[in-house]
């Protein structure tokens, strides 16, 4: 059973002659425990895909289920519903409110789960999380000036934990980052997945981290899917050229750019 | 507030005259009312004095007592109306940021239809409806000055509103109560506090204003206004007797703003003459340049030995960002240099390309394109060479055209000015160097603007305008950072073509390693200022010695990457704090 | 997040011709109005929107008066009959919505009722007065915006250098002062020069070209400082922008890339303060025509507030207002002949 689906899916932006269709007729799969790699370009509509599973977008058509249950409306359930889906962002520096302790925004998103926390349970349960994220809990008072961009990341991922989600959406979590911390992230988030058998919808426009961290991967281009597959399969032998182009355009260190073709 | 703050020159001043403001309100009228009431008709109306500094009044009162007196007034009233439009103006601006959409564009076109008026025509309204009096004028100007203080704090509060901390809380189930108290208040509360003091200075002065047109304080009462627009009467015989109380609002409209300096959390830079004998410390420790020794040995494009650049930082000190370094370009060679944020890498090109300006300071042993000394001033026949043989490309293709000029233009104006071509002439030059990077239909795109062409597009059209040229050097600084990677290809392909046209060097600067060994022939690697390594590009990996570029190499996920195993990680980068891991900062 | 909220994903791909996605050609939308004609249509109605308010707004000033607007009008020893009969001339009397018909019906006449004080015709007095206060709020913004732009630009591109600091300081210093100084002390300040002190010119009336030196220089002066120091920092801002890098690395000459460069991306900015100057001008007449004497809008609204002559005070109000929104639309209309990128253009 996947653990979140989307079923023609369509989001609109705008209305009447503005209109602008993002995400149009779209259908994807995160099988449980496992991360599907969402890659596209500027336009592609990924994004919009992520806001729609959150509830940041009302989708124009379309389902959206979490192990079976509708997350789609304003309804108690779906909106109950919707809270099991939590979402990294990309700016680590937007991400955390500049004025409030880690801990403390950390811990505002065990309100998800629905339960009641005594401050000493949420103290706690942030001390956990700063530890599974490789980060100091001492460091829990502290205000997120204080900490670089890759661990500021880490404390995102560790917000969106308190929150038990069963799918985790990481929407470009990488690329406002160093190249040598990008690395530490993503080794993070493959071993949370394993560890806590989480289910990851992982977006970039990058695809090789996409092809390091994905299970399967859907491309995505002005708002439709136009492939899907396991990754390494769909990656040695892609059928849509618009996939053959992406493959062909990522640079492979030691290997020299081809200019033999104009494309 | 910190303690600096309190203890620097506007600090001091601003808090010795609350001081003295809170004290002429408090006791005032309790040590000055006896003398600013004694009549004394004998000596009306007569000048600066002794006994009377501003000279006295038409009823013989003695003018600056009833300055000191009028002062409670003028404040009570000053803060009564501030308290209005900052209390008025905060409801009415965090209302609809936190409202549903119908609701916020409603609110939000009534406050800019009451923008749109003067302040003074809305004092002047209420005060119509309220009459002239104290309490009157009060209410008029405090309502008056809530719209802008409304403005201000909605673009506060929807600034905050539209971060991703925000959309994070929502996410979890915060309501728009528990966002507006925990997340917009805090973030906003400072900058209102600034603006609040700022207000209550304007608002005295709109007071005075309006007491001064006879609608606002009524006599018996007086205050700054009421003295001022008695005095005006009287100006052909005592001038004091309007300024005085001119002086009284000035002063005291100057501390108001001082004290809301007191509130910004923004340190000031303050204008320092330490540049300058930093700089020349600097140039001293440098081995004497000798002069006249012309790059004739080589004939590289570019030559560079012991390079630094330096820049002011924020305590008004220089810091420098590259130590020293070497390294030449040859001609019809690709020169990639690859580093992260904080390498110095962007500098670096900039200061080959002569074009860092004051307050940073370029210094270095020889630092040469061609002939020409990029370390001196440039004469105008140098600089026309470096026009027409020298190219930058840019990051961000958003920023790196002017918006307010055609395509056109910005190309034809290069061959305009250094090779003297005409406007017929250049045109065609730029069509075909548009051509020649792939712009369809480059006649009709000459005449479009910018944002009439999308990044891949404008990227394009800035190797174009090297085109116009004759280059011999390109540089280009993180041209495909900010494109998708297909584009990217594109944009990299037109980079290729225009050397193979042109036989032009490149220099390449890009985070992007997998890229730059892919198209360059050598590598150049820096870390925090310094070159690490120099390797060619085509071994890359077979040649690079140096651990940083080693654990480059490995750190970085391509499409050949182990999928089982977890990725290397370039160790202490983690423990630094922000400011140097931006990514787009160098 | 990259999710591009809602309200900001059109604009990437709306323009005034053809698309910005160049990569595959133009696609023209099919019968749709130029997006310059679609704005200025639907600016012309924002204005009708807000003179309505406005109308509405100084109909109502008579009777959001607390207690009765006519007693506090003729005073507490009118008799009762006269009370009555001006309550019925004023046509209190009548509903509210008839009221508020034949105020419009009158307006559209040319009709703007009776003044209490003077009983005479407001047209009549309006049409006297509002050519001093034009003529002043006009002349003052020239002067102020002449002075103002090479100034900003002379100070930007001084403090830029890092020369020359202190003069540079004491400029700033000077600038401040003037924005802050209200205009109405600064009228005093000028007067005790020139007239008391040297003798040179006339402190009060109207006519002749030495009554006016003064006024319009103490009305100029406020925001000439303003308008120079956000040119200054237009500048800066500019200046600092990274197609001004690329200008330089073109090697233009200092000329180029000042004027040609720089100066128009001030433009957009520098014109919308101008605006909101003008209209503050059009308001602060009203402290320097009360300094000087000078009979125009101001001394008329002023006198009619303290003396609750309301169809007076209905009358300059609804005046000022008409000539504030022309004021906005102008420079409305303005900013979107001269600007290519016209944000403006999406609101």
């Amino acid at each position: 059973m996947s653990a979140l689906e989307f079923r023609n899916l369509t989001v609109r932006y705008g209305t009447g002659r503005k209109a602008q269709v993002a995400v149009n007729d779209v259908s994807l799969s995160v099988p449980a425990g496992q991360t599907l790699g969402l890659v596209g370009e500027s336009g592609s509509g990924k994004s919009s895909v992520a806001a729609a599973a959150v509830g940041l977008v009302k989708p124009a058509s379309g389902s959206i289920t979490v192990n079976g249950q509708n997350i789609v409306g304003s309804s108690a359930a779906a909106r109950a519903a919707r809270r099991k889906v939590q979402l990294v962002f990309q700016d680590p520096f937007s991400a955390l409110d500049p004025r409030m302790p880690i801990g403390t925004s950390i811990a505002e998103a065990t309100l998800a789960t629905g339960r009641r926390w005594t401050s000493e349970q949420k103290a706690e349960r942030v001390r956990e999380l700063l530890g599974l994220v490789d980060l100091d809990p001492d460091r829990a008072k502290q205000l997120p000036g204080q900490f670089s961009g890759g661990q500021r990341q880490r404390i995102t991922i560790a917000r969106a934990l308190a929150a038990e989600p069963t799918v985790l959406i990481a929407d470009e979590i990488t690329s406002a980052l160093d190249v040598s911390v990008q690395g530490a992230i993503l080794n993070l988030l493959r071993e949370l997945q394993s560890e806590l058998q989480l289910s990851v919808l992982f977006i970039s426009h990058n695809l090789a981290v996409v092809r390091y961290v994905s299970h399967s991967i859907s491309v995505m281009r002005n708002g439709v899917v136009v492939e899907s597959g396991e990754t390494e399969a769909l990656l040695a032998a892609p059928t849509d050229p618009y996939t053959v182009e992406l493959v062909q355009a990522v640079p492979i260190l030691g290997e020299r750019v081809e200019f033999g073709s104009r494309s | 507030m910190r303690t600096s703050k309190l203890t620097s020159p506007v600090g001091i001043t601003a808090i010795a005259g609350i001081i003295v403001l809170a004290f002429l309100a408090i006791a005032g009228p309790l040590i000055w009312s006896t003398s600013a009431d004694a009549t004394a008709v004998a000596e009306r109306l007569s000048g600066p004095s002794l006994a009377h500094p501003f000279g006295t009044d038409e009823l013989g009162r003695d003018i600056l007592s009833r300055v000191l007196v009028g002062a409670r007034l003028s404040l009570v009233l000053t803060f009564g109306a501030t308290a209005i439009s900052v209390g008025g103006g905060v409801l009415l601006g965090l209302i609809p940021a936190i409202s549903p959409r119908p609701i916020r564009r409603l609110i939000t076109g009534f406050i800019d239809l009451l923008l749109a008026f003067p302040w003074l025509l809305l004092a002047l309204f209420f005060s119509a409806i309220w009459g002239a009096s104290a309490i009157g004028a009060m209410l008029a100007v405090g309502l008056a000055g809530a719209p802008s203080f409304a403005r201000l704090s909605y673009t506060l509060a929807s600034s905050v509103m539209g971060r991703d901390y925000v959309r994070a809380a929502r996410i979890v189930g915060v309501g728009p109560f528990g966002i507006l108290a925990k997340h917009v208040l805090p973030n906003t509360f400072a900058p209102l506090l600034v603006n609040a003091a700022v207000q209550a200075s304007t608002t005295l002065l709109s007071f005075a204003a309006l007491s001064f047109l006879g609608l606002g304080v009524q006599s018996p009462e007086y205050d700054w206004g009421r003295l001022l627009q008695e005095g005006i009467a009287r100006i052909y015989v005592n001038p004091l007797a309007a300024i005085g109380p001119g002086i009284a609002i000035v002063l005291t409209g100057m501390i108001l703003s001082l004290a809301s300096e007191l509130f910004t959390d923004t340190a000031r830079t303050r204008p320092v003459s330490l540049p300058l004998r930093v700089a020349k410390r600097v140039l001293e420790n440098v081995a004497p340049r000798v002069r006249g020794e012309k790059a004739a040995s080589t004939a590289a494009v570019v030559e560079a030995s012991d390079l630094r650049v330096a820049f002011p930082d924020q305590k008004g000190g220089m810091v420098e960002r590259v130590h020293g370094i070497a390294f030449t370009i040859q001609p019809g060679e690709i020169v990639g240099i690859v580093g992260e944020s904080g390498s110095g890498k962007s500098v670096t090109s900039m200061a080959i390309a002569g074009l860092i300006e004051h307050p940073g300071q370029v210094t270095a042993a020889r630092l040469n394109f061609d002939e020409i000394d990029m370390s001196a001033p440039l004469s105008r026949a140098d600089s026309d060479r470096l026009g027409v043989e020298m190219a930058m490309i840019f990051q961000d293709p958003l920023t790196s055209l002017n918006p307010a000029l055609t395509i056109g233009r910005q190309l034809t104006e290069v061959t305009e000015e250094h090779l003297n071509l005409g406007r017929a002439e250049s045109t065609r030059r730029a069509v075909t160097a548009l051509e020649s990077v792939g712009i369809t239909d480059a006649a009709r795109r000459l005449t479009q603007y910018p944002h009439q062409f999308s990044g891949g597009m404008r990227q394009r059209a800035m190797i174009g305008m090297g085109l116009m040229g004759n280059p011999r050097l390109l540089i280009a600084d993180e041209p495909t950072t900010a494109l998708d990677m297909t584009v990217q290809r594109q944009v990299v392909r037109v980079l290729h073509d225009a050397q193979e046209l042109t036989g032009a060097a490149i220099l390449f600067i890009s985070h992007d390693i997998a890229l730059v060994s892919g198209i360059c022939d050598r590598v150049v690697v820096m870390k925090d200022g310094l070159i690490v390594e120099v390797v060619d590009a085509r071994n890359l990996i077979r040649d690079a010695k140096h651990p940083y570029t080693r654990a480059l190499i490995a750190c970085v996920p391509d499409m050949l990457t182990d999928r089982t195993r977890p990725l290397p990680v370039i160790g202490q980068r983690e423990a630094e704090p922000a400011a140097t891991t931006e990514k787009s900062a160098v | 997040m990259t999710v591009p909220s809602p309200t900001t994903l059109p604009t990437a791909t709306t323009t005034l011709t053809g698309s910005a996605s160049g990569g595959q050609g133009d696609r023209r939308s099919p019968a749709r109005l130029s997006p310059r004609v679609s704005f200025v249509l639907r600016r012309l109605g924002r204005l009708v929107v807000s003179l309505a308010l406005v109308t509405i707004g100084t109909f109502l000033i008579i009777h959001l008066v607390p207690g009765d607007p006519v007693r506090g009008a003729l005073g507490t020893s009118a008799s009762p009959e006269l009370v009555a009969r001006t309550r019925t001339e004023l046509g209190l009397d009548l509903p509210l919505p008839e009221q508020f018909f034949n105020y419009i019906a009158g307006l559209f006449r040319g009709d703007f009722g009776v003044s209490l004080q003077t009983h005479r015709s407001v047209g009549e007095t309006l049409q006297q007065r509002i050519p001093a206060t034009v003529t002043l709020a006009v002349a003052a913004f020239i002067v102020a915006a002449l002075t103002a732009l090479p100034i900003g630009i002379a100070t930007a591109i001084s403090a830029r250098s890092g020369r020359r600091r202190i003069a540079n300081l004491a400029a700033s210093a000077v600038l401040g002062l003037l924005i802050v100084v209200p205009n109405f002390l600064i009228a005093v300040g000028l007067i005790s020069l020139f007239s008391i002190g040297l003798g040179l010119l006339p402190a009060a009336g109207w006519g002749t070209f030495e009554n006016s030196l003064l006024p319009v220089i103490a009305l100029a002066v406020g925001p000439a400082a303003y308008l120079a120091r956000i040119v200054h920092v237009e500048m800066d801002r500019v200046l600092d922008a990274t197609y001004m890098t690329t200008a330089r690395s073109k090697r233009l000459p200092g000329r180029l890339i000042y004027l040609r460069h720089a100066l128009p991306n001030i433009l957009t900015a520098t014109l919308t303060i101008g605006g909101l100057l003008l209209t503050g001008l059009v308001a602060a007449t009203v402290l320097i025509e009360t300094i000087f004497a000078i009979p125009g809008l101001g001394v008329t609204i002023v006198s009619a507030i303290t003396t609750k002559d309301y169809p007076a005070i209905q009358g300059v109000v609804l005046v000022y207002a008409i000539m504030v929104l022309g004021v906005n639309l102008l420079i409305d209309l303005i900013l979107v002949t001269v600007d290519p990128r016209s944000s403006i253009l999406e609101g």
